[in-house]
């Protein structure tokens, strides 16, 4: 059942992509999409009748090449069947979207097939993301990790006769590459070190990881703390986080459902699971993991003021997934898988249902994607409406405070996340710019939902006259997604996020007694979490994610101050009470505001001018480099000593045979003769010496 | 002791003396009118021999008190010898008899020089070497001026005859002064005396002779300059056959004499081969850009091919020797469907060598001109077909005998020599459209080239087993 | 100086002298007299070694008939040989320049000269003792070398094909012998006498 999941997806793509012609759009369309739904459901089964233990897939042998030996495998644990269930679900509700949302589209011509290749770049997508996460080893990872970036390109430049979705497609990849080149030399590093790529022996040797001093750059590291941060590379680059973060909004020039798919529930998600899947090794680094919290919060504060301001509706979505993966890997970074986990389950739901939601707007209004042309569409689009409505409302956390799980499903994660981030950096930096962060993300989610459905129209008036609800195809979706995006925090509170015993065993390890001095310094360090009953036994790589004895912080979690557990519902509310005082009660508010403050207005307006800078220090540059190379290097040099020989030494010989070969017997006797000279001469002087 | 003698030699015998029964048979009944005839006879009578040679040979034979041995590279050789001859003798008929050409002695006289080259592959003396040697290059005189006619056939054959004789006047002097240091002209003496370190300067002199002679033979540069000429003056069926069996036969000398008389100083004609192999490659790639005839550029074609198979031997192991002997076979293959097509050139009946007359030959005879362009891409070197692995082959055994510098050298000569085969090329397919040539050809001709075409296709899955017997070959001969 | 060592002397000058002289003379006729003396004193060194049969075969087929046959060739070709010099004479300054370094290697290699030691133990046909050398020359042809005496025939044969297939032409246009026809001929049909009668004619 296992490998029927993997391969249904790659099973649709050839079909879709290479059978369309015997088949059909239509029946490309309708098979991707159905062998999803197949591959969905097992996907549920799995996930329901898992019992935690890990579990190991043989396919076939795979690369047998000296020391390195691995089978192509599915490494079948607690983490890959969410993962399972979060890529199937929303690609075939994608999928299925799709069918709407693809229907008509100006950028192609006339009775042109575009459809069966878009379904199946999105089922070669989610064979990719599946053989990600479901990897046994770091060498399969890889070649997902690069099937994903692949099928992201592809979708990315869908639409190929726009140029600006080639520049982005190219961006997205080129900014990849650099994250890739990390991820690889992690890969490199923990072969170098471990002499395995395989999960099974890398953790197992993960412990000794930390043991051990690497040189690396003239400079010497600690093994772990170096393998961690070269994969934390990885992550970065996949789950755009800062600095590595342009090419996330830019992606947005590929079509709605692929946004949804990829750039919000899945394949941005993957530097997450990565973080999870290696904590056997982050555990023994905990400088790196201090980066990845930083990193983490940095990113979640960044994106938030971003999309304060922007104005394109998928770039709003956009940012503020870039800003909900820092919340992911705050979680992470402080140690609390689990949690990181939970926020990209619950995510996964909200976030693809608003990319959904936004997709059906801009169905609806004919590809218009600048929330200034919206305004009162609530009528319009009323099924739509509700699930952006329910959208926001998790994504913002709306839930009742202090009892944890009783809200929307951004509630219990969220707020999971931000208690998590308390108890690791004893209320530091990362907590403050997550509370700050999910002020913002109230304020532009619900700044989106006042510009879009309420007001007056505006805009083009043909164009509001003309907006049409979706067909069923595409509220469907809406409408599943919605169901996840209420209930799936409440339900899985206690897996993800309860006492260290429930998700222990949720995560298929096995809990014991702490020892004492543990409990003593957990009680010296908060009196209020000294009740500390169990820590996890499992030895690294036996459950699914691997939590050192001494790491606590999932326990001391719960017992944060009280005003910890408020502050991100009192940030949200402040953010809805400002959306509302600014776009409903006082529309002319912003735009004072912009004016009064213009420099800061600009500066979060073109993003913190990161793409300037890049365009400076880096595209510039290599542009110059490559004009030099090209120009000068193989112009002038290689094509012009080449064609030097060719056209001017070649055929001055040639001339010279040919001059020599005069016809005359003694002309060719006397060649003969200094031919016979100059062997003697040559071998009276290298031959007679001995 | 006569008597196993001559078991041993008995394939040179019966082919003699069926050369000589022939020649009394023909002079005293038809004469010429018998030609067509004994054409075919001889033709099948080689086939014969060869096929005699191939499948009951074995072992180690030496007859004559070593002055002749019959070893698995000597048949291998004589083999390869017979076939190329008596599918340039099947070749020339049609043409020999159009134009008037087709005497009873030529069958003859080719039957005479294969005996001769059977020689030279089994000498194990520098006599029988230069008997053989002298007899094969006696009929090829002859046959080069067979047209007499016409002044560059004459001057063809009598070209290459003085040459000839002042490169057997190279040979002689190189084995008087190895005879005055080994006091034996016999290879197994010759070998005994010459280890590495003490030769003497005046052995290697008489080596450095005796290497221009032969090297004369397979017309290495700088002793290549009658090929040319005698290419394009000769007969175009007679210059296939220099282009071909008498090749194999020298290089095949060649290697005997390096491994079996100076086999222990391999350090010492190492470096004169590997001088004469790259000067030979890049020669005949440089040199063959400039032709217009197609005979020339056959000639310069030749010359480079036989530096590559020059490299071979330089590496100076039996793996070089494989090398070679696989090289020789995978050339002689090639050379027979090119000139089979080359054959077929004519324009109102006559025979047409401008390289040019080929515009566009791929509108009127699309089947000829891609067996043509297969074959032209596998003398290039071109990676699928066989002669890129005949290149490779020789590359690799000179890499792995130290030559990494030759080997370099090889590729560099190749990459220009690709010009002018690529240039036929792009006249057969891409020229202005001129008066072309005249259409279909004889059967057998066009049979021969596409199934020389389709070797260079179909060989490169086992080279059709004759790694094999090259590599016997060469352990009989460098132990 | 023994008579041997004059002789030998002699000789070799008389060779040398003739080679060189064959090569630069200017008259035709007159280098292939120099070749004969050449050849002569060749004759003289076989004679000296003791080998007086091949001395005379060398003296009888190359001064008789070889040199005789250049003699008749040169003098009926019409060859401008001064042509031919002059053409060659341009290259003649690197000739000489290449002959006297090729001169001196062989001085550098003869003058260090020594034969394997195992040289004189391995030699196949050493001068016999207890009989003739005549006698012993056919044993060593026919007997140890008569592989290559047979090849040499093949040789021969073929040079005698190669002549006739080159210069043997049947031309249909002139009259040839008809010796049968000439034999068989009846005498009195072939004449018939007339009688002339004085001042008239026939």
């Amino acid at each position: 059942m296992e490998t029927m999941i993997l391969f249904a997806p790659l099973l649709g793509a050839l079909i879709a992509g290479f059978g369309w012609r015997l088949i059909g759009d239509r029946g490309a369309m309708w098979v991707s999409t159905g062998l999803l739904f197949l591959s969905c459901i097992f996907s549920w089964i799995v996930f329901l009748t898992f019992d935690g233990t890990t579990e190991t897939i043989s396919i076939l042998r795979w690369i047998e090449s000296g020391s390195l030996s691995t089978d192509w495998a599915i490494r079948l644990d607690r983490l890959t069947a969410i993962m399972l269930i979060v890529i199937t679900t929303v690609s075939a509700l994608v999928h299925l979207y799709s069918f709407g949302y693809m229907a008509h589209d100006e950028n192609f011509r006339e009775n042109e097939s575009y459809r069966p290749r878009f379904f199946a770049y999105l089922s070669f997508f989610t064979f990719a993301m599946l053989m990600l996460v479901t990897a046994d080893n770091l060498v399969q990872m890889f070649f997902g990790w690069e099937g994903v970036g692949l099928a992201s390109y592809l979708l990315i430049g869908f639409y190929y006769r726009k140029p600006s979705a080639n520049a982005a497609a190219i961006k997205a990849f080129v900014v990849n590459r650099v994250g890739d080149f990390g991820f690889a030399l992690g890969i490199f590093a923990i072969f170098f070190l471990t002499d395995s790529i395989n999960f099974d022996d890398i953790f197992a040797a993960a412990p000794e990881l930390a043991e051990t001093q690497l040189t690396f750059l003239w400079t010497s590291w600690n093994a772990a703390e170096l393998v961690a941060f070269l994969l934390f590379i990885g992550a970065m680059g996949k789950s755009a986080q800062l600095f590595l973060h342009t090419w996330l909004p830019d992606a947005m020039e590929g079509p709605t459902p692929v946004s949804a798919l990829i750039h919000a529930a899945t394949m941005v998600t993957a530097g997450v699971f990565l973080v999870c899947r290696m904590s056997p090794i982050m555990e023994f680094a905990p400088n790196a993991m201090t980066f990845v919290t930083f990193l983490g919060a940095a990113t979640a504060f960044f994106a938030a003021t971003v999309g304060l301001v922007q104005n394109d509706i998928k770039r709003v979505i956009a940012y503020s997934t870039c800003s909900q993966l820092g919340y992911m890997f705050v979680a992470a970074g402080v140690g609390v898988y689990s949690v990181a986990m939970f926020h990209l389950f619950t995510h996964a739901f909200f976030k693809a249902m608003l990319f959904l939601g936004a997709g059906s707007v801009i169905h609806g209004m004919h590809h218009e994607q600048d929330m200034r042309n919206y305004g009162g569409l609530r009528k319009k689009l009323p099924y739509t409406f509700y699930a952006m409505l329910i959208g926001t409302l998790a994504i913002t956390g709306v839930g009742i405070p202090l009892t944890g799980w009783i809200g929307f499903a951004g509630f219990a994660s969220k707020d999971a996340v931000i208690e998590s981030a308390y108890a690791g950096t004893a209320g530091g930096f990362a907590f403050w710019s997550l509370v700050i962060a999910a002020l913002f993300t109230s304020f532009y989610s619900w700044r989106l939902m006042f510009l879009t459905f309420w007001g007056s129209p505006r805009g083009d008036k043909h164009t509001h006259d003309h907006a049409h609800e979706s067909p069923m195809t595409m509220l469907v979706p809406l409408g599943v997604l919605a169901l996840g995006a209420v209930f799936a925090g409440a339900i899985w509170y206690s897996s993800f996020f309860g006492k260290t015993n429930e998700v222990v065993k949720f995560f298929g390890g096995t809990y014991g007694e702490p020892t004492q001095e543990l409990v003593e310094q957990v009680a010296e360090r908060s009196p209020k979490a000294s009740e500390l009953h169990y820590v996890m036994e499992s030895a690294p790589g036996e459950a699914a994610i691997y939590i050192r004895p001494e790491n606590t912080i999932l326990h001391e979690a719960h017992y944060v101050p009280t005003w910890v557990k408020l502050s991100p519902f009192v940030a949200m509310v402040i953010g809805f009470v400002v959306a509302v005082w600014f776009y409903i009660l006082n529309p002319a508010m912003p735009g004072r505001l912009a004016e009064n403050q213009r420099p800061l207005y600009l500066f979060l307006l073109n993003k913190w001018y990161f793409d300037e800078i890049y365009d400076a220090i880096f595209v510039q540059p290599a542009k110059a480099l490559g004009r030099l190379l090209w120009r000068r290097g193989d112009g002038d040099v290689i094509d012009g000593s080449i064609n030097g020989v060719a056209m001017g030494i070649i055929p001055f010989f040639t001339r010279l045979a040919g001059r020599a070969q005069s016809g005359y017997i003694f002309t060719y006797a006397f060649t003969m003769v200094i031919g016979i000279v100059v062997l003697i001469t040559w071998m009276t002087l290298a031959g007679g010496a001995n | 002791m006569i008597q196993s003698d001559l078991t041993v030699i008995l394939p040179e015998i019966v082919l003699a003396l069926f050369a000589m029964g022939a020649l009394l048979g023909a002079v005293y009944t038809g004469k010429d009118r018998l030609a067509s005839l004994i054409l075919w006879i001889t033709a099948a009578v080689m086939i014969a021999v060869a096929a005699w040679i191939g499948l009951t040979g074995s072992g180690t034979n030496v007859a004559f008190n070593g002055m002749f041995h019959d070893d698995a590279f000597a048949r291998f050789a004589k083999v390869a010898i017979l076939l190329s001859a008596a599918v340039v003798l099947i070749m020339s008929e049609d043409y020999m008899a159009r134009r008037d050409l087709l005497r009873f002695e030529y069958p003859i006289l080719v039957a005479l020089a294969a005996v001769g080259m059977m020689m030279m592959v089994s000498a194990g003396d520098l006599i029988a070497l230069y008997m053989g040697l002298e007899l094969q290059s006696l009929a090829l005189y002859v046959v080069a001026s067979l047209r007499r006619d016409n002044a560059k056939s004459t001057e063809a054959g009598l070209k290459y005859f003085v040459l000839g004789a002042l490169s057997s006047g190279l040979l002689l002097y190189g084995a008087s002064l190895t005879y005055g240091y080994a006091g034996t002209t016999l290879f197994s003496g010759i070998i005994a005396t010459a280890t590495e370190g003490q030769v003497s300067l005046g052995l290697l002199f008489g080596l450095v002779f005796l290497t221009a002679g032969l090297a004369f033979k397979v017309s290495a540069v700088p002793f290549h300059m009658w090929t040319p000429d005698v290419y394009e003056g000769a007969p175009t069926p007679i210059t296939a056959f220099f282009a071909t069996a008498p090749k194999i036969a020298a290089m095949a000398l060649f290697a005997r004499v390096m491994h079996d008389a100076f086999g222990g100083a391999v350090g010492d004609w190492q470096q004169i081969i590997a001088l004469l192999s790259v000067l030979s490659m890049f020669l005949g790639a440089v040199a063959a850009i400039g032709q217009t005839n197609i005979k020339r550029l056959m000639a310069y074609s030749s010359i480079a091919h036989m530096g590559y198979a020059l490299m071979g031997l330089a590496a100076g192991t039996a793996f070089g020797v494989q090398a070679m002997l696989v090289y020789m076979a995978i050339y002689v293959t090639m050379n027979l469907g090119t000139f089979a097509f080359i054959l077929t050139m004519e324009k109102e009946g006559q025979p047409v060598t401008d390289i040019a007359a080929l515009n566009l030959y791929s509108k009127r005879e699309p089947g000829k001109a891609l067996a043509m362009l297969v074959l032209l891409f596998s003398l290039a070197g071109v990676p699928p077909l066989l002669g890129f692995f005949g290149k490779l082959y020789v590359l690799r055994a000179a890499y792995e005998a130290g030559l990494a510098w030759l080997a370099v050298a090889g590729v560099l000569a190749s990459v220009i020599g690709a010009f002018y085969y690529l240039r036929i090329v792009y006249y057969m397919y891409f020229g202005e459209d001129r008066e072309g040539l005249d259409g279909g050809g004889s059967a057998l001709l066009n049979g021969i080239l596409m199934a020389s075409a389709i070797i260079m296709l179909v060989g490169i899955v086992n080279f059709f087993g004759i790694e094999g017997a090259a590599e016997a070959a060469a352990i009989t001969l460098v132990n | 100086m023994t008579v041997f060592a004059f002789a030998f002397y002699l000789f070799a000058l008389g060779t040398i002298a003739g080679g060189l002289f064959t090569v630069v003379s200017r008259n035709p006729v007159h280098s292939v007299l120099w070749l004969i003396l050449a050849f002569l004193s060749s004759a003289g060194f076989f004679v000296l070694l003791g080998a007086e049969f091949v001395a005379m075969l060398l003296i009888i087929v190359y001064v008789g008939a070889v040199a005789v046959l250049f003699l008749f060739v040169v003098m009926m070709l019409d060859v401008d040989f001064a042509a031919l010099k002059a053409e060659m004479a341009k290259y003649l300054p690197l000739a000489l320049l290449i002959g006297v370094v090729l001169l001196m290697q062989f001085a550098v290699a003869f003058g260090a000269w020594e034969a394997n030691a195992a040289a004189e133990a391995q030699r196949a046909a050493v001068t016999p003792v207890d009989r003739h050398n005549t006698e012993a020359l056919g044993m060593l042809l026919y007997d140890q070398y008569f592989l290559i005496f047979q090849l040499a025939g093949l040789i021969l044969l073929v040079a005698m094909i190669g002549a006739i297939v080159l210069t043997l032409r049947h031309r249909s246009d002139i009259k040839r012998q008809d010796v049968l026809a000439q034999i068989y001929r009846d005498p009195a049909k072939a004449m018939e006498l007339k009688d002339v009668k004085p001042g008239q004619g026939l």
